[in-house]
C-alpha cells in the first residue's frame, strides 16, 4: 500500500501512522453529554467500502491527513491535509 | 453416527461404503425458535451448546458461504487461558476445561493437543509482569510455571539466548495451553448440533433484520424471509456490516491479521512459542509446517489479505528469535479480519432491540474461546442472563468506563 502525501509525494505505507476513523475531527462540544461522547470516542461506521481515515506521516513531514480509500480493494481514492478538511468543516 | 476406533476398522474391512456425511443441507423453514447468523466456530458451538445443554431443538445456523470458511479455518489454531484480568480470565479458563473434553464431549477428533505455551521474557520488568500474570492465572484456577532461563534452554535450545539487545531471561510456561486441528472444531460442533436436529443452512446470507416496535421478529435472507423467535448474530469480523442492518454502530473496527505456514520439517518445536521483544508467535503443526503470525495489520480492512510490512515484520521476529528459520521457506499467508474492539475484549450481550443479541468483538483471540463463546451465548439466549463468567461483556461497559483493557491502549483498537 503507497499514500500519497500531498506535500511529499508518493510514499510506502510504512512511513504512515494510522489513527483510525476520521471522525477525530468533529470531536463533540465539551458539554455536549455522554451519551454524545461514547458515541464519538467508541463507536464506529466500519464502513465495508468507501472511508475516510486519519493517518498522519509519521517518518515524513508529520502532517495529520485524511485519506479517503477503500476497505475491501484497499484502493485509494485521496488524500487531503486534516487541516484543510478541518478548514472546510466550519 | 457414532465415530469409534471399532467402527473404523469396520469400514476399513467393508470398502469404507458405511461413512454416511456429516450433516444434512436443509431447506430453510419458515420459523425457528433461535437463529444464529454465522456459521463459523462460535456460532456452530452456540447451537450445539444451545441444542445439547439448553434443551433447544427448534434452531438453525444461517451461514453466507459455507461453514467454518471464516476465521475458524484462519487462525492459527492456539488455546490457552493465560489472561490477567478479572473480568477476562475465569472465562478463558472454563473455554479451556471445555476444551480439554470437548473431544469426548462431541464425538469428534479435533486433535486437542495440550502442548503448553511458553510466553519469554527478556528483561526484569517483563520478569515481574509473567510473575504478575501467572499468579493472576492461578488464582482463575489455571495453570503457570515461571522458568528460569535454563529452564527454557532444556526445552528450546535452539533459540537466541544470547541476542546483544533481547536476550532471553526466562519465560511463563502455561502447560495445559496447546493447539487444536481448526477445522476439526467447525465440523465436530456442526456434526454434533446437526445430530440434535439443528438445521445448518449454507449459502444464505442474512440480508436485513425485520424489526417492529423495538422487537426483532426474524432475518430476511437470499433465501427468503425466516422468522424467529430470538436472533443471535455471531460473525466476527462481519459484525458492524450485519449489526448495521440492524440500525446499530459497533464499538469496534475491522482489520486484517495475516497467518502463515512453513514447508513441512520433521519435528522440531513440541509447544508453542511467543516472542517477548517482537510480536511473533510459533507453533509446528502435526504435519510439520510450523504456524507462526504477530500484529494485525493495523488499518481498517475487509481484504482478507495483507501487505508486505508486517510479513517483514513477521519474519523478523522470528529470525531473531530462531535463527535457524533463515533457512526455511515460507509456504503461504493469508488474512482474516478481526472484529476489534475499542478495549481488546469481546461483547456477548443482549442488544436494545428485544429478541436480538449479540456474540463478537473477539478481536485475534476468537478460537481459543469458541466453546465458552458458544456455551455462555447459548446461555444468554435462552436465560436472558449473562453466564457467570460473561458477565463483564457488556456492551455498555465503554459508556460506564468498566472496560477490560488487558494492555491498557485505551479505545484505539488498532493497538490491542
Amino acid at each position: 500500500m503507497r499514500i500519497k502525501c500531498p506535500l511529499c509525494g508518493e510514499r510506502d505505507r510504512r512511513e504512515f501512522y494510522y489513527k483510525g476513523a476520521a471522525i477525530d475531527l468533529a470531536r463533540p462540544a465539551p458539554d455536549a453529554g455522554d451519551v454524545a461522547w461514547d458515541d464519538y470516542i467508541h463507536n464506529r461506521e466500519n464502513p465495508a467500502g468507501r472511508t475516510k481515515d486519519l493517518w498522519q506521516h509519521e517518518m515524513g513531514c508529520s502532517a495529520w491527513l485524511v485519506v479517503e480509500r477503500n476497505t475491501v480493494t484497499h484502493e485509494i481514492y485521496g488524500v487531503e491535509l486534516a487541516e484543510n478538511v478541518k478548514r472546510g468543516m466550519k | 453416527m457414532r465415530y469409534s476406533g471399532f467402527k473404523v476398522i469396520k469400514e476399513a474391512l467393508t470398502g469404507h461404503k458405511g461413512w454416511t456425511p456429516q450433516w444434512r443441507d436443509p431447506e430453510p423453514q419458515s420459523h425457528y425458535d433461535f437463529v444464529i447468523i454465522g456459521g463459523g466456530g462460535h456460532g456452530l458451538a452456540t447451537a450445539y451448546y444451545l441444542a445439547k445443554e439448553f434443551g433447544e431443538s427448534r434452531i438453525a445456523v444461517l451461514e453466507k458461504g459455507w461453514i467454518g470458511g471464516g476465521n475458524v479455518g484462519r487462525n492459527t489454531t492456539i488455546i490457552r487461558s493465560n489472561y490477567l484480568l478479572d473480568g477476562n480470565e475465569p472465562f478463558y479458563e472454563f473455554s479451556l476445561k471445555l476444551w480439554e473434553g470437548l473431544e469426548q464431549d462431541f464425538n469428534y477428533n479435533a486433535m486437542v493437543s495440550q502442548r503448553g505455551i511458553l510466553n519469554l521474557v527478556h528483561t526484569d520488568a517483563q520478569r515481574d509482569a509473567a510473575r504478575r500474570r501467572g499468579n493472576a492465572m492461578i488464582l482463575n484456577g489455571s495453570d503457570a510455571e515461571l522458568l528460569d532461563v535454563e529452564g527454557v534452554r532444556k526445552l528450546y535450545p535452539f533459540l537466541n539466548f544470547d541476542n546483544a539487545r533481547f536476550p532471553i531471561k526466562g519465560g511463563l510456561l502455561h502447560r495445559r495451553g496447546g493447539t487444536v486441528r481448526h477445522d476439526a472444531v467447525a465440523w465436530g460442533y456442526a456434526r454434533g448440533a446437526d445430530m440434535r436436529g439443528v438445521d445448518i443452512i449454507q449459502n444464505c446470507e442474512v440480508t436485513g433484520f425485520k424489526i417492529e416496535d423495538g422487537t426483532c421478529l426474524g432475518v430476511e435472507t437470499t433465501r427468503g424471509y425466516i422468522g424467529a423467535g430470538k436472533v443471535g448474530v455471531s460473525v466476527a469480523g462481519s459484525s458492524s456490516r450485519v449489526m448495521e442492518k440492524a440500525g446499530m454502530r459497533l464499538p469496534m473496527e475491522s482489520h486484517v491479521l495475516q497467518a502463515f505456514v512453513s514447508e513441512g520439517l520433521k519435528p522440531v518445536l513440541p509447544g508453542v512459542i511467543t516472542y517477548g521483544a517482537g510480536h511473533f508467535y510459533c507453533s509446528q503443526s502435526d504435519k510439520g509446517g510450523l504456524v507462526f503470525g504477530g500484529d494485525i495489520d493495523g488499518y481498517n480492512s475487509y481484504a482478507q489479505r495483507g501487505n508486505m510490512p508486517v510479513i517483514e515484520d513477521v519474519a523478523e521476529g522470528g529470525i531473531s528469535l530462531i535463527p535457524a528459520l533463515g533457512r526455511v521457506r515460507l509456504l503461504r499467508a493469508w488474512g482474516g479480519i478481526m472484529d476489534m474492539s475499542m478495549d481488546g475484549s469481546p461483547i456477548i450481550d443482549k442488544t436494545h432491540i428485544d429478541g436480538l443479541y449479540f456474540n463478537g468483538g473477539w478481536c485475534y483471540g476468537g478460537f481459543k474461546a469458541t466453546p465458552a463463546a458458544g456455551w455462555c451465548f447459548a446461555h444468554l439466549l435462552k436465560t436472558d442472563t449473562p453466564h457467570d463468567t460473561a458477565t463483564a461483556y457488556r456492551f455498555d461497559r465503554f459508556r460506564t468506563g468498566h472496560m477490560i483493557d488487558e494492555k491498557g491502549q485505551g479505545a484505539q483498537p488498532n493497538l490491542h
